[in-house]
C-alpha cells in the first residue's frame, strides 16, 4: 500500500516532530543522578566520548567525558542536547500499523511480525527474492550493520540491500581503495597538529565535524598553514592562510593545477614515487595541460590562488589532506578524491608522523557500517561479494552454501528507481529517511507510494516512515549496546544506558525475530550484541578491515582499538602505510590520472544559478532526531537560502525575503539570507528539512559511475522573490516543514 | 583554588554555540544561557565572539549597583545578583563594558556568568570551556597556554578613558599589550575602513 494514511498535518499532530525542551523529571540538581554511563555521541563520525546521566532509569542529562582521548570532553551543540531525544513525547513505544484515513494504530508485536513475515513471503514467492529490498543506515552499530547484511543474504536471500552511507562515504572509500587498497582514513587525528600544511577540500569542519576544529587550530599554533577549498567562506575558512572559493564541481582544476605547478618546480618526491608507487607518468602526462590558467577556468578562481596553494603544499616538510562531502557528493566524486589524493602520494608525505590524509566520515558509524557487509556489493570484513574466495569464506562463517549468497544488488538510488519502476515491490528499512535525504525527493515519495508492502524499524516516525504499512518500534543508540568505528578507524564501544521504553525493542532483537519467523532462527540465534560481535570478528578475519584481535574488554581498557587488528594481542594500527607499504597486493600506491568533466547539470539560461547543499551545526542529516530537540531547532529553525548581495541585487531580493528556488525537478520556498561569504554564482540551502522545505526537492538524481554517490553538491536552479506561503504545509511548525 | 584561569581566543571561535547550549543546561539557570555568543555581522562575515563574564578586579557592575547586590568571592569571581537585594534596576546591565549582565524579566533579577562556581570550586573546568570544540574558550594553567598558543594572554583593557583589569584573559597577537576599545563611527568614515576581507566576490576579482 505504502501511501500516506492521513493528511500530513494529521500525522504531524499524532507523531510530531514536536520539541523537547526540558529534561525528564524537570531541572534537578545535577549531582542527584543514580548513575553516570560513559559512552559516545550517537550523531556524527567523530563519535565523541560523553557521559549520560541516569535517574530512575531515565536519561536526564550528561556530563563531559574528559578522559576520552579524541575529544577530551569537547562536544558540539548536538552532542550537548542529544539526551533530549530520550523520554521524548514523539517516541514510538509500540508497533504500529497503517489505518487508511486515520493514521497509525498500535498493534501487538505478534500481529505486526506475522504481517511482516507473510508479506515478505508473498512478495518473494510472487515476484522473486530480489523483489523485496532492504535499506539500512550508517548510524547503526557494527553489530547491527553486520546483522542487516546477513539478514538480507541469509534470511531474505535478496541481492537488494544498500545503506545510506551511499550518500556519505562511498566516493571517499572507493578512491582510497583504488589508490591505496584500503578504505580508511590513513592517520589518527593526533597527526593533524604536526602537519606544516593542511588542505581541507570540501569540508565545513566547523559545522559538520566541529571537534576537528581544535586539531586544525593546534596545527596553526605550531606554525602550520591552512588551505581551505569551499564555495562558501565557512567559519574555518575565515582564519585560513589561503581560502580558495572554488566553483562547485571545479575541484579537479585546483588539484591538477597544483600538481602541474609542483612537477614544474620539482616539489615531488621522485624517490618515493619510484619505490612505492605505480602510474605516476600517466598522471604527469595528464596534468601537463592543467596550467594554472587552464585549471583556473575549470575551478572558477584566479590562477594565482592555485599557484599559491602549490607553493604552500609543494615544498612543505609535513602535510595532511582532509576531504569531505564537498568534493565527494558529485557525479565525479571518486575522481575528485583521487585527484586530491594524488597530491599526497606525489609528495610521498604519507605513513609518517604528521604526514597523511583522512576522509572526514560523516555518520556515526560511517566507517564501520561500510565494512560489515550491508553494502550492495560487499560482504563482512570489507570483502567483495563478487569474489569467489570471499564468498566461500563468509558462506563458511554463516553456515550456508556459497551459491545461496546472492550476487551484487542495486545501490540506494537505483534501488529507489527500481521501486518506482515496479521491479521491487517490498521494502524493509531501518535508520534511513530517504524522503528527506535522497536527491529528487518528489521521485522518492512517488516511488514509496508504489510499494506493495513497506515495513520500517524506527524510534521516531520519520517522514519516510509515514509511508509504511507497519512500523516496528526500535531502539535509540543509548538503548542498546555495541561498537562503532570512528572517523579515525578506532573501534569504540557504546554502552547500554537505559532499556527501550514500553513495548519498543532493541533493533537486533526485532531483526532476529523476523529471521526466526522466516525459518532461519538457527542462523540468528544470538543472545546479545556481543554474540554478534564475536561472529563479526571471525567474519572479518583475514579481510581488509580485520577486527579479529579486538575484544570489548580491550576497547574499554585502551580507549578503542584501530583496525586492522588481526590477532589477539595485536596493538591495532593507528597509522596505515608506514614504511611506504600500501594495501594493494603489490604493496604500492596506484596513481590514477584524472581528467575534469562537467557536472551532470550545469547552469544554463533557464536555470542560471548553481545550487549547493549541506548541513548546519545544530542539525544532523535528515533531522529525524535533531528537529525534535528545542535548543537545536531554536539555534537554526528553518532552511535559509544563502546568496551573495550581488546576486540578491540582481534578483531584487533582500535579506529575509521569501524566495522560490526551482529546478527541473521541484521547488522550495524559503527565506533568503544575504551574505558576502558565498560565491555570487552559487546559492546554498541546508537539507535537514522535509516536504516543501526540502533542498532535495531540487537536487539532481545523477550518481557517480563508480561509487553511486548522488550529486548533492551541484545542480542548476532559478531563484525569484516570492510571497509568504500560506498553505497547510507552510503553516506547520518549522521543524515539521513549515515556514515563518 | 586551582591555578587554572579562563582564556578566550576570539580568533578560534566557529560560532557553533556549544557553549550557549551547554551553559543553558545548568540546573541553577535551567534552560537559560549565561554566556553570550555574538554574531558580529553575518551579512559581512562568519565571525562570532563568545562573551563570558570577565570578572573584573574592580567590577563596574558592583560599583554601580544601588542595592549592593553584586558580590565578589575571595578568589575573584563576580557573582550573579543576590536575589534578596536585587531591585532589577539594570544599572549593571547598562554599565558593564562587556555587555554581560542581563536582567531576567521573569524572575525580576540580574543574572550573569559566575564562571560555573559550582564546578570551579571543586576543581572542575567551567562547562563552556570544557565543551568548546574550537578551544576559543579554555580553562588552563598559564604554562599550558604559553606552550600551546602563538599569541599571548592579556587581561588589561581600556574603554575610552576607563581602564579595566579582568580575571579572564584574552589571547591576542604578541605585540598587543592592552585591548583598547574606541568608539568608531563606521558609517561616517567608509574611507578609513580596510577593504572588505570576507567578500568572496572581491576575492575572486582581486587576484585576476
Amino acid at each position: 500500500m505504502a501511501k500516506l494514511p492521513a493528511d500530513i498535518p494529521e500525522i504531524v499532530r499524532q507523531f510530531g516532530p514536536t520539541l523537547n525542551r526540558v529534561p525528564a523529571g524537570g531541572w534537578v540538581a545535577s549531582e542527584e543522578e543514580d548513575r553516570m554511563v560513559k559512552t559516545h555521541c550517537c550523531f556524527c563520525g567523530q563519535q565523541c566520548g560523553i557521559q549520560l546521566r541516569v535517574r530512575n532509569n531515565k536519561v536526564v542529562g550528561w556530563e563531559p567525558w574528559e578522559d576520552f582521548p579524541f575529544n577530551l570532553g569537547k562536544l558540539c551543540p548536538k552532542g550537548v542536547k542529544r539526551y533530549m531525544q530520550d523520554e521524548h513525547p514523539d517516541r514510538l513505544k509500540h508497533p504500529l500499523q497503517r489505518v487508511q484515513g486515520k493514521g497509525f494504530e498500535p498493534i501487538s508485536w505478534d500481529a505486526a511480525l506475522s504481517r511482516v513475515v507473510s508479506q515478505i513471503r508473498r512478495i518473494q514467492q510472487t515476484y522473486g527474492n530480489d523483489a523485496f529490498a532492504v535499506l539500512t543506515g550508517a548510524s547503526l552499530t557494527n553489530e547491527k550493520a553486520y546483522l542487516m547484511g546477513k539478514f538480507a543474504r541469509v534470511a531474505l536471500r535478496t541481492a537488494n540491500i544498500d545503506y545510506n552511507g551511499r550518500l556519505c562515504m562511498v566516493s571517499a572509500g572507493a578512491a582510497s581503495k583504488k589508490v591505496f587498497g584500503i578504505d580508511r582514513s590513513a592517520n589518527p587525528w593526533s597527526d593533524i597538529p604536526k602537519a606544516k600544511v593542511i588542505l581541507v577540500a570540501g569540508g565545513n569542519i566547523a559545522e559538520c565535524a566541529p571537534i576537528t576544529t581544535d586539531y586544525l587550530w593546534q596545527a596553526r599554533e605550531n606554525g602550520g598553514k591552512l588551505i581551505i577549498l569551499d564555495p562558501r567562506l565557512t567559519p574555518i575558512a575565515r582564519n585560513a592562510d589561503l581560502y580558495i572559493p572554488v566553483r562547485s564541481g571545479g575541484d579537479i582544476g585546483i588539484f591538477n593545477g597544483m600538481l602541474h605547478v609542483m612537477i614544474e618546480r620539482g616539489w615531488i618526491d621522485r624517490d618515493f614515487i619510484a619505490q612505492h608507487t605505480i602510474g605516476f607518468e600517466q598522471v604527469a602526462e595528464t596534468v601537463k595541460k592543467y596550467t594554472p590558467e587552464y585549471a583556473a577556468q575549470i575551478a572558477g578562481v584566479p590562477a594565482a590562488m592555485i599557484v599559491r596553494a602549490a607553493e604552500m603544499w609543494g615544498p612543505a616538510r609535513t602535510s595532511f589532506l582532509l576531504h569531505a562531502r564537498g568534493i565527494e557528493h558529485h557525479s565525479k566524486g571518486v575522481d575528485n578524491c583521487i585527484a586530491a589524493i594524488n597530491l599526497v602520494v606525489a609528495t610521498g608525505r604519507i605513513g609518517h608522523e604528521g604526514c597523511g590524509y583522512a576522509m572526514i566520515t560523516g555518520q556515526g558509524n560511517g566507517q564501520g557500517a561500510r565494512e560489515q557487509g550491508q553494502k550492495c556489493d560487499q560482504l563482512p570484513g570489507s570483502r567483495d561479494i563478487a569474489n569467489p574466495e570471499h564468498r566461500k569464506y563468509i558462506a563458511g562463517i554463516w553456515g550456508v552454501p556459497e551459491e545461496s549468497i546472492p550476487a551484487k544488488g542495486l545501490s540506494a538510488v537505483p534501488l529507489i528507481e527500481a521501486i518506482h519502476d515496479g521491479k521491487i515491490k517490498g521494502l524493509l528499512s531501518i535508520c534511513f529517511n530517504p524522503t528527506v535525504s535522497l536527491p529528487d525527493a518528489n521521485h522518492v515519495r512517488a516511488a514509496l507510494e508504489k510499494l506493495e508492502f513497506y515495513v520500517n524499524i524506527e524510534f521516531f516516525l520519520s517522514e519516510t516512515a509515514r509511508y509504511a504499512d507497519v512500523v516496528l518500534a526500535g531502539s535509540l543508540m543509548e538503548e542498546d549496546e555495541g561498537t562503532t568505528t570512528s572517523v579515525e578507524g578506532r573501534v569504540i564501544r557504546h554502552r547500554k544506558v537505559v532499556s527501550p521504553p514500553a513495548d519498543a525493542r532493541e533493533d537486533w532483537k526485532i531483526v532476529c525475530e523476523i529471521a526466526r519467523r522466516l525459518g532461519h532462527g538457527d542462523k540468528f540465534n544470538y543472545a546479545s550484541p556481543r554474540d554478534i560481535f564475536e561472529e563479526l570478528r571471525a567474519a572479518s578475519r583475514g579481510g581488509v578491515s580485520d577486527y579479529y584481535g579486538i575484544t570489548w574488554e580491550r576497547i574499554e581498557n585502551e580507549y578503542g582499538i584501530f583496525w586492522p587488528c588481526p590477532e589477539i594481542g595485536h596493538p591495532g594500527t593507528p597509522r596505515l602505510y608506514e614504511g611506504g607499504k600500501f594495501g594493494h597486493p603489490d604493496g604500492k600506491a596506484h596513481f590514477i590520472p584524472i581528467e575534469w568533466r562537467p557536472s551532470a547539470e550545469m547552469p544554463d539560461d533557464d536555470y542560471p544559478i548553481i545550487l549547493t547543499t549541506g548541513r548546519v551545526v545544530s542539525h544532523f542529516l535528515s533531522g529525524t532526531q535533531t528537529r525534535r530537540i528545542g535548543g537545536l531547532v531554536d539555534q537554526y529553525s528553518q532552511p535559509l537560502c544563502e546568496m551573495h548581495p550581488r546576486l540578491a541585487e540582481k534578483l531584487g531580493v533582500q535579506d529575509g525575503d521569501f524566495v522560490r528556488v526551482e529546478s527541473r525537478r521541484g521547488a522550495v520556498v524559503v527565506r533568503a539570507q544575504v551574505v558576502k561569504t558565498i560565491r555570487p554564482d552559487t546559492v546554498f540551502i541546508p537539507y535537514h528539512w522535509p516536504l516543501d522545505r526540502s533542498a532535495n526537492n531540487l537536487t539532481v538524481r545523477a550518481i557517480d559511475p563508480v561509487s553511486n554517490i548522488p550529486e548533492f553538491k551541484i545542480c542548476a536552479v532559478r531563484v525569484s522573490k516570492a510571497e509568504e506561503p500560506t498553505d497547510v504545509i507552510a503553516q506547520l511548525e518549522v521543524q515539521a516543514g513549515g515556514i515563518r | 583554588m586551582s591555578e587554572r584561569a579562563f582564556y578566550i581566543d576570539y580568533s578560534r571561535c566557529i560560532g557553533c554555540q556549544s557553549c550557549v547550549q551547554a551553559c543553558a543546561e545548568c540546573d541553577t539557570h535551567r534552560g537559560v544561557s549565561m554566556i553570550h555568543l555574538e554574531t558580529i555581522q553575518r551579512s559581512e562575515s562568519v565571525q562570532t565572539a563568545p562573551q563570558v563574564c570577565m570578572h573584573c578586579e574592580d567590577p563596574i557592575c558592583a560599583r554601580v549597583c544601588p542595592a549592593d547586590a553584586i558580590k565578589k568571592t575571595p578568589d575573584g569571581v563576580v557573582q550573579s545578583s543576590l536575589k534578596p537585594r536585587c531591585i532589577g534596576c539594570s544599572n549593571c546591565v547598562l554599565a558593564c563594558p562587556f555587555g554581560v549582565p542581563k536582567y531576567q524579566v521573569d524572575i525580576d533579577q540580574m543574572m550573569k556568568c559566575d564562571m560555573c562556581y559550582d564546578r570551579t570550586s571543586v576543581d572542575k573546568k567551567p562547562m563552556c570551556a570544557t565543551v568548546c570544540p574550537s578551544g576559543a574558550l579554555t580553562f588552563a594553567t598559564a604554562e599550558e597556554i604559553q606552550r600551546t598558543r602563538r599569541g599571548i594572554a592579556i587581561n588589561s583593557w581600556k574603554f575610552g578613558s576607563e581602564e579595566v583589569t579582568t580575571k579572564v584573559f584574552v589571547i591576542v597577537p604578541r605585540e598587543v599589550e592592552r585591548v583598547n576599545v574606541e568608539l568608531v563611527q563606521i558609517a561616517a568614515t567608509p574611507a578609513a575602513l580596510p577593504p572588505d576581507p570576507y567578500d568572496v566576490a572581491l576575492m575572486l576579482e582581486a587576484a585576476k
